[in-house]
């Protein structure tokens, strides 16, 4: 360890003073309403914030003053006119508030933080992307960046799957893309409802069919933890390689830089070596139970 | 110790050193006898030094004895180690307010770290806390993300470093490579001699420790006093109460991670996170967020944690890690194993103060031994 005794005095003068944990105050700029129970901010950020530059499949620490901060996946946004979009979901305490806030409210915000879907590693190929209830809000900046390149990729094929018929995040993007006829946009809803005549099941059961050749595919899956182990073993055994399915795991994550230790699963820091990792890596992890 | 110029301080000018790190209005922290422990405090002279006091240490008990000898280093590790200091329990992280009830216009700033980043001399640090302080480095300070609070403590620190003569039972720092003698990462480095005139061998391991050294009234050490501290060494490796191959560890427990041994664990863990709290390696953190009553202002303090707590790796829905099981094998094998992955290096020092201060006595080095004895190949497969 001969080089560790250089590197405090070193490191400890480049640190910038304040640390990576102090946030920036942010100023809701619009709120959309997606469900009963989801909404999307969008954030005005100062010009020349990092947040701006995020990759589709980071996420940002959102927090009220006062409240406490929690992981939120960017959802999409126009960089270029200085906003980031969020999708929540209300589930307790800290995101309720979020769920809660109003156009010209502001909060804090750190970010951008951890890996992203990279889903330019599909250019020539095929794209699946595979989403399970509020796990498409991740999925959605990936899925734009392919639709801007549209003819760069074959196939291209999102699976979506929700509770209800009613839980549909970005309904009206989600109707123009079924206009579309160079994407194929599966939805299957766990619960029917009376009048709905789409499809019912898990959205694993989409994968059997959907169009796309496995030797070329790359496919991105975001949702409950079962639901990705579920998806992905159904892609491997279609023929997908494991190293070509990728994840986005969830854990507690505090600091969100690698530094608080509560999100790690065996040598990962999900928050900095994820949040979207291979199923090659994250596949014999998840096996363990309790890991 | 390295083997060049060496030179040896008599005790009767300890002193002169004790000074000569507080000059400039630097914090001398230096062992002390408080509550009935060794702890760290402030040392003013050699006085303030736990002259004569040695501790007796097993797996679930410490108590401090009188020495037959007048040693002043003469003991092992307490229950506080250096981390106290460089990453005391909490650190404010921030703080911010409103403008005003009602109005906008949050503003949020860094503390001032002054305080922190005050200079400060570490005198007495023994080999296994100063690997421990390494991997801490390694940590907090070697990755892009920087813990701003502990780069404010390190930036002026002086270790000055002693070698550990008398190991307690549960210390097996010679197995782990990190002691008995201080190796790297230290200003000054001394061994206590008690044998004829009480006497330190004094190295430099940096340019500030030469400068330290060259103005101490020392003298060239002789064959005679390079021969006693390499007896000192070795008697105390001869010593050490516990050892560990550490070799074959970290990949035998990646193979060993649903061994019946956790469920045996398990039932005597009390899942109590001592052994977190005294270990000088762990660094997980909680955020703790106070507000006014009405909400105008706020602090968030970094709060250490523990992976034995309930909380810990909660997310939506309940913890990741629900049983004892898991809590416990979660911190062993990153210790031993995936801490070699992420960092290079293993989590432990071998310090035993985790077997030492343990309410029921659970020895890691015998839950190793256990594991990697007989270990299961094939995780079970976990049921769809
Ligand atoms: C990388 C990542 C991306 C995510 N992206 C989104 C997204 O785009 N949209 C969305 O709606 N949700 C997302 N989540 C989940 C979201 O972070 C949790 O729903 C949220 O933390 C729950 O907090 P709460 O206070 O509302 O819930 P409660 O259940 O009331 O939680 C209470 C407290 O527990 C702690 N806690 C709970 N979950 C977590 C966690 N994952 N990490 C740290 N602390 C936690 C917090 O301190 C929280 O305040 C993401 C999670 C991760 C890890
Ligand atoms: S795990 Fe135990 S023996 Fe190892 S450094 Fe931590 S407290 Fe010391
Ligand atoms: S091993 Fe011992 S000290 Fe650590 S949590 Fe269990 S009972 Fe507490
Ligand atoms: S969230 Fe803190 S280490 Fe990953």
């Amino acid at each position: 360890m001969a080089s560790l005794a250089e590197l405090p005095r070193a490191a400890a003068a480049a640190a910038p003073a304040a640390g990576p944990l102090v946030p920036r105050v942010v100023r809701v700029e619009r709120v959309h309403r997606e469900t009963r129970d989801t909404v999307t901010l969008a954030l005005r950020l100062p010009p020349g914030d990092p947040a701006l530059e995020y990759r589709p499949g980071q996420f940002d620490m959102l927090g009220p003053l006062g409240t406490g901060e929690v992981p939120i996946s960017v959802s999409g946004g126009a960089p270029a006119a200085g906003t980031v979009e969020h999708t929540v979901r209300d589930v307790g305490g800290v995101t309720r508030l979020l769920c809660g806030l109003r156009p010209g409210d502001e909060l804090l915000l750190r970010g951008p933080y951890g890996t992203a879907w990279d889903a330019e590693d599909g250019v020539g190929g095929d794209v699946v992307l595979v989403a399970g209830g509020i796990g498409l809000a991740p999925l959605r900046p990936a899925l734009l960046q392919v639709l801007a390149a549209r003819d760069r990729y074959r196939n291209v094929v999102l699976l979506y799957g929700t509770r209800t018929p009613r839980d549909l995040l970005f309904s009206r993007e989600l109707d123009r893309l079924r206009r579309r006829r160079d994407v194929v946009l599966e939805h299957t809803a766990d619960y029917a409802e009376a009048g709905w005549r789409g499809r019912v099941g898990v959205v694993t059961d989409l994968v059997g069919r959907a169009p796309f050749d496995p030797g070329t595919t790359l496919a991105l899956v975001c949702g409950p933890e079962v639901m990705m182990r579920l998806t992905a073993t159904a892609l491997v055994d279609r023929g997908v390689p494991a190293s070509r399915v990728r994840v986005s795991l969830e854990r507690a994550m505090l600091c969100g830089v690698g530094l608080c230790g509560h999100c790690q699963l065996g040598p990962l820091f999900v928050c900095t070596d994820g949040p979207v990792v291979s199923w090659d890596t994250a596949a014999p992890l998840l096996v363990i139970r309790e890991r | 110790m390295s083997a060049d110029r060496l030179e040896v301080l008599a005790a009767d000018d300890f002193d002169v050193l004790v000074r000569a790190l507080a000059e400039g209005g630097r914090e001398v922290l230096g062992p002390v006898l408080r509550d009935g422990v060794i702890a760290i405090g402030p040392v003013e002279s050699a006085a303030d030094l736990p002259q004569g006091w040695t501790d007796e240490q097993e797996r679930g008990t410490y108590r401090v004895q009188p020495r037959a000898d007048a040693a002043w280093f003469g003991y092992a590790v307490g229950p506080q180690s250096w981390k106290s200091v460089l990453f005391p329990a909490r650190a404010l992280l921030w703080s911010g307010a409103k403008g005003g009830v009602g109005e906008h216009g949050v503003e949020v700033s860094a503390p001032d770290r002054s305080a922190a980043a005050r200079p400060r001399a570490l005198l007495g640090v023994r080999s296994c806390d100063l690997a421990a302080i390494g991997i801490q480095d390694r940590v907090l300070l070697g990755r892009p993300a920087v813990d701003a609070d502990y780069a404010a403590r390190r930036a002026d620190v002086i270790v000055v470093a002693v070698t550990c003569g008398f190991p307690a039972g549960t210390c097996f720092c010679a197995s782990m490579g990190t002691g008995p003698a201080p190796r790297t990462g230290y200003d000054l480095a001394l061994t206590e001699l008690l044998d004829g005139e009480h006497r330190f061998l004094v190295a430099a391991g940096s340019p500030r420790g030469a400068a330290l050294l060259a103005a101490l009234p020392t003298r060239v050490a002789e064959d005679a006093d390079r021969v006693a501290g390499e007896q000192l060494v070795a008697s105390s490796v001869a010593r050490m109460g516990r050892w560990l191959d550490v070799g074959p560890v970290p990949a035998a427990l990646r193979g060993a991670l649903e061994h019946p041994r956790w469920d045996d664990v398990a039932a005597r863990c009390l899942s109590c996170g001592s052994c977190t709290l005294v270990c000088p390696t762990c660094f997980c953190t909680a955020v703790e967020e106070t507000t006014d009553l009405v909400g105008a202002s706020a602090a968030r303090t970094r709060v250490w944690d523990s992976c034995f707590t309930p909380g810990f790796s909660y997310i939506h829905g309940g913890a990741v890690r629900q049983t004892t099981r898991s809590r416990y094998r979660q911190w062993l094998t990153h210790k031993m194993s995936t801490w070699v992955d992420q960092f290079g290096t293993p989590g432990c020092v071998g310090c035993g103060r985790c077997i030492t201060w343990c309410p029921v006595g659970i020895d890691l080095t015998e839950e190793v031994g256990a594991l990697v004895g007989a270990h299961v190949d094939e995780p079970q497969r976990q049921d769809r």
